[in-house]
């Protein structure tokens, strides 16, 4: 049977929290177009602030831009061993506390929640804490959970 | 925007459905507006050389056009709390050519307590579910 050559040592390892990421009004209209979106609230201030929204508002896997952004410290550490040619998507889940609004300033902290090894396969999830800079603190917007499936050499 | 009351669901009721059409153009503005610049999902040279039959798309790109059936259906972003998928099958994305995906949005469970509607999604391409657990949680 072959290994994954997946470093074990990562597991529960936290990064350091990012340096803020800038919610823009055209960033969220250009992924809402990407995604074939009519949500008329990810486009139009107006609409937004008629459903009580300060701003227009994300999609819901808008935080994906941020989330994927920030496991790359993860994911591109050398040490990590993270063969990203031998990955595949496996699941992702967003838990959130509100929205994403256009002007918020999000910050978020890495987690190496999980490595399972299992016939040559790492699956290894990853957690992004996703929160709101506000009057000098923080509040929590979105939890982002990722879990990539790693090929073994040979597999 | 609709105007949905809790007390109007019932469970295995169609709440929505859409078609996704995916071509090599979505691929790459998903491609730009994501971030994710993985060649798999725009070169076909390279997604052969790690042994895929050509470029497929991006499951994010899938999980997010899915649930853009549910925020257009709820109109209210707020309400969408929780939303998670596992990726099942790959969509090919030929060159030319579209791939369409019919989404499907079913009240799957409804918690009067929380008053939370599970709202689950079934992605078809040719005929074979693309996500699998595909569920967004909407509180009323």
């Amino acid at each position: 049977m072959t290994q994954s050559s997946v470093n074990l040592d990562f597991i529960g390892r936290e990064y350091p929290q990012t340096s803020p990421y800038q919610v823009g009004r055209e960033k969220i209209a250009e992924f809402a177009r990407a995604l074939g979106s009519s949500n008329p609230a990810n486009f139009s201030t107006e609409v937004a602030r008629g459903l009580g929204y300060p701003d227009v508002v994300a999609p819901t896997t808008f935080a994906v831009i941020i989330a994927q952004a920030a496991e790359a410290q993860y994911i591109e550490d050398p040490e990590a061993r993270v063969d990203f040619s031998r990955v595949v998507h496996a699941d992702e889940r967003f838990t959130y506390t509100r929205p994403i609004f256009a002007g918020d300033e999000l910050v978020t902290t890495v987690h190496v929640d999980k490595i399972i090894e299992r016939a040559g396969l790492a699956m290894v999830t990853t957690r992004c804490e996703i929160e709101a800079l506000r009057d000098g603190a923080t509040e929590h917007v979105v939890t982002v959970t990722s879990t990539l499936a790693i090929r073994g050499e040979g597999n | 925007m609709s105007d949905v009351s809790f007390e109007s669901l019932e469970v295995g009721q169609v709440v929505a459905t859409k078609t996704l059409s995916f071509d090599r153009s979505t691929l790459v503005r998903y491609a730009g507006a994501s971030g994710d610049f993985n060649p798999i999902h725009w070169n076909d040279t390279f997604a052969q050389s790690v042994g895929l039959d050509g470029v497929i798309a991006h499951g994010m790109l899938t999980m997010g056009s899915a649930v853009t059936v549910v925020e257009e259906w709820i109109g209210d972003q707020a309400r969408i709390r929780d939303y998670q998928t596992r990726f099942s099958r790959p969509i090919a994305v030929p060159n030319p050519g579209v791939s369409e995906v019919e989404v499907t949005a079913t009240v799957g469970a409804l918690d009067a307590e929380a008053r939370t509607a599970r709202i689950d999604l079934n992605a078809l391409f040719e005929g074979t579910r693309v996500l699998a657990k595909a569920q967004a949680v909407v509180s009323f």
